[in-house]
């Protein structure tokens, strides 16, 4: 074991926080610290123009294979990346579904033709995506998604008809990456398939859902025989549930460190807010602030466990598995502390009518991490079923 | 950066799981807690002989193994899912801790070479009566007269202090207060006018003793360095051993998951095994979540541990990492044990069944250096009260 960077890396640092220094500043000045989980409809088009400044310096993609375009960073240097990203205050990404998921997923399992098609523009920050999966009867239980794919052999083209829910980011996005269903007769995660659906055409219809936050990041998104070509299935019809667990793996790689910086970032706006209201001399607060210290700590000690590799006892696979319960959970509590060390000033929104304090909107959207990429009680599942190997829960007869 | 177990390391924890097995099950274990050392001889025996272990991170040329604190706590993880009982912790986490951070180059050499050599075993006694784990507990006095230096007084919760042969002594100079005047002293168990007297523990893994001294006398060349200023070097100790009472706590913590994840897969009820039951599983799979983060707790701990020893790190970084370690570890193991013995039922509370003795140990070294509130307000002074 060896905590320390090398020299090299070391230099990819100064090398990287140079960078930020010059270019995050000027007009991108304001979105500095801006555009996180729960802030992500703010200074969209000054976010989306920071994208391809990113792009034209090569700073997208950075841990994507060099031969798909992407910078191919070590895991090391990809850490760094991400920490000095948060540590200069760089905004939340708006492609980040693109960068994190998409892209992993088509370079997995895409076509030649289909890495060629979209790799680039998300790369470039022209195309952003959005992440098609949960429908009103199939949230934590995704394999009942009703939403159907039938191919038209008349205009060579899938067309989809189905609802989908919650849909982050649907109005802003490009293309949509949807679960259907292939095979009508099909039941539960068999007979499905990946589709990769152009968002602007007649057979898409976007209706914004308002959050508890006032906002609406989050979308219906109704398809009515919404086209998309022929080749635009991942996979074979059939291989989609393999794809959208795939898929749901990458959530877990190198981002979490710089999601991490983030949350250091709200850490340190807390702590200065109690040494300067008085909270830091309230023993039970005191006590909160340091639990709240020592769960970040050991949340990166987790993370750089399960990217040095596996130690031969199957432990890399546990500790890449309490990830999401273990952030999500301390990220809650987080929010609540914020409220707690603000005192009545928690109250008090920016502006009327409804315009919210960065600390109130993590306190409250902080509630939905806990609920989707699978909810703690689904994460609790996982863990003890595949972990664990704990009796698994009941499902439908068709699995 | 690496953060996992090098293939040496691999092979040191696997070696020790595999010796541990055959030498420290539960009916090893229940007779060595029987009887009046607390441990056996003829184990201990092994451990320095055979396995040299004790002598894991003395230097080379003070006849040491020379490896580091990631190795120490290789094996410490590994003695504590088996509950060794062993004046290992004491001798090693204690004494050789105390010699590497505050002996004087001679002292190292004599007392080093003994342990190592010798399979001396030693210890740490620092803190009077009372709840505190700060340089406010010292009050075992030195005296400075024109005859040499006298101790006085009653130290209080000293690991294995009726067996061990060398005791490493905290005492503050007579009428000092606080982190002032405090110097640590090397004296030998037999010495004039020093007695110990065992105490009976609710840990019974786990031994303890209180030693008093009546003016008894130290030898001018057991003086440790910084006499009347080290309180510093004495944390310094201190957190090395919170980080080895980490490891203990964490290869606990993942005994008692595994243990109760066997039986939950087997015990049935209501025609199924109760294993199979959400309310079962979710606690299971929280009681995962802490053992794995106890692990990346205190494997970071050692690493740093590792730096401060070589001269990289500062103290700290020492204490921080430790302070992590010792409350997140602490509370994992106790969190772990407890619902263990909830998920067993009945059979849990079995004196014949081992899950008492887990339980046990939890509080005992959750106590034990400051528990896991003491260490969030160290934290928060850290954090909150620092001069920026
Ligand atoms: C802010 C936000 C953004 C989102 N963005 C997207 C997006 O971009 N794309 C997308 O596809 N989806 C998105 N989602 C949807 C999210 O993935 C789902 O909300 C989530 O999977 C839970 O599904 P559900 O809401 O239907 O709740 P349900 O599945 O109905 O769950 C209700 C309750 O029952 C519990 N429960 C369910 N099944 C079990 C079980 N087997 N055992 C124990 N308890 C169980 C759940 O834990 C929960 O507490 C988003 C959700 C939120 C809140």
């Amino acid at each position: 074991m060896r905590l320390a960077f090398s020299k090299d890396d070391e230099a990819f640092r100064e090398s990287i926080a140079s960078w930020l220094a010059e270019n995050l500043s000027g007009k991108f000045e304001k979105i500095r610290f801006r555009g996180g989980p729960g802030d992500e409809h703010m200074y969209f088009d000054e976010r989306r123009d920071w994208e391809y400044r990113l792009a034209d310096g090569g700073w997208t993609g950075v841990g994507w294979p060099k031969e798909h375009g992407g910078r191919g960073l070590s895991i090391e240097q990809q850490v760094i990346y991400h920490e000095e990203y948060a540590r200069a205050g760089g905004p939340g990404r708006v492609g980040h579904i693109g960068e994190g998921l998409t892209g992993p997923m088509l370079i997995a399992f895409g076509s030649a033709e289909q890495q060629q098609r979209f790799l680039p523009q998300i790369l470039a920050g022209k195309e952003l995506w959005c992440q098609g999966y949960s429908e009103p009867g199939a949230g934590s239980d995704l394999a009942n998604v009703r939403t159907k794919a039938v191919f038209d052999r008349d205009s060579d083209r899938w067309l989809i008809t189905g609802q989908k829910i919650w849909t982050s980011l649907a109005q802003e996005s490009d293309w949509c990456f949807v679960i259907a269903r292939t095979d009508p007769n099909s039941r539960g995660s068999r007979g499905l398939g990946f589709f990769l659906v152009p968002m602007d055409q007649p057979g898409v219809d976007i209706r914004p859902i308002r959050q508890l936050t006032g906002t609406s990041e989050f979308n219906e998104v109704f398809f009515d025989a919404a086209a998309c070509d022929a080749d635009c299935i991942v996979g074979e019809p059939g291989d989609g549930w393999k794809v959208a667990m795939g898929l749901l793996g990458f959530e877990r790689g190198v981002s979490t460190l710089g999601q991490q910086m983030l949350f250091q970032n709200e850490f340190n706006e807390i702590v200065a807010i109690a040494e300067e209201n008085g909270a830091a001399s309230d023993p039970t607060i005191r006590q909160r602030i340091a639990d709240a210290h020592i769960g970040l700590r050991i949340m990166r000690y987790n993370s750089m466990r399960t990217l040095s590799g596996d130690v031969g006892d199957g432990s890399l696979e546990k500790s890449a598995m309490i990830y999401k319960l273990y952030w999500s959970t301390w990220h809650r509590n987080l929010g609540n502390l914020a409220m707690d060390v603000l005192g009545p000033e928690a109250e008090i929104a920016e502006t009327a009518p409804y315009d919210l304090t960065r600390l109130q909107s993590l306190f409250l959207f902080t509630r939905a991490d806990t609920i989707y990429g699978g909810t703690n009680q689904i994460q609790r599942n996982i863990i003890a079923e595949r972990a664990l190997g704990l009796p698994r829960e009941p499902r439908p007869a068709t699995d | 950066m690496e953060f996992r177990f090098s293939e040496e390391q691999q092979m040191i924890r696997d070696t020790a799981a595999s010796f541990l097995a055959e030498v420290s099950d539960s009916q090893a274990v229940r007779q060595a807690m029987a009887n009046g050392a607390g441990y056996d001889e003829s184990l201990w025996s092994r451990i320095t002989e055979e396995m040299f272990w004790h002598a894991v991170h003395i230097p080379e040329k003070l006849g040491g193994l020379d490896l580091g604190y990631v190795e120490l706590v290789a094996m410490l993880e590994q003695m504590g899912r088996c509950l060794t009982c062993s004046p290992f912790f004491s001798t090693v986490c204690l004494g050789v801790n105390a010699l590497r951070v505050a002996g004087t180059e001679a002292q190292q050499k004599k007392y080093l070479a003994q342990i190592a050599g010798e399979g001396r075993t030693a210890t740490l006694a620092w803190t009077g009566k009372g709840r505190r784990w700060d340089a406010k507990s010292i009050d075992t006095t030195y005296t400075l007269t024109k005859d040499g230096v006298f101790l006085d007084g009653r130290l209080h919760y000293v690991t294995d202090g009726h067996t061990a042969d060398l005791l490493i002594i905290a005492a503050r100079e007579n009428g000092s207060s606080g982190e002032q005047g405090i110097g640590l002293f090397i004296v030998p168990a037999g010495a004039g006018g020093v007695s110990s007297v065992a105490l009976p523990t609710m840990d019974q893994t786990r031994k303890q003793a209180t030693i008093s001294f009546d003016k008894v006398q130290v030898d001018a060349a057991d003086i440790m360095r910084d006499a009347g200023d080290a309180w510093p070097l004495l944390s310094q100790v201190l957190d090395l051993a919170r980080i080895a009472t980490a490891a203990d706590q964490t290869g606990g913590a993942e005994r008692v998951l595994e243990m109760t994840v066997d039986y939950i897969k087997e015990r049935r009820q209501f025609g199924r095994p109760v294993g199979s039951f959400q309310a079962m599983k979710h606690k299971a799979a929280d009681m995962m979540l802490r053992a794995e983060s106890a692990r990346s707790a205190l494997y970071y701990a050692a690493c740093v541990a590792d730096e401060y020893l070589a001269g990289r790190g500062t103290d700290v970084m020492l204490a921080e990492a430790a302070s992590i370690a010792k409350a997140y570890c602490s509370e994992a193991y106790f969190f772990n044990a407890g619902c263990a013995l909830q998920m067993h039922g009945g059979i849990g509370f079995t004196w014949e069944h081992d899950l008492h003795l887990y339980f046990k140990r939890a509080k005992s070294t959750q106590q034990y250096l400051g528990d896991a509130s003491f260490h969030r307000e160290r934290l928060a002074r850290m954090i909150l009260d620092a001069p920026t």
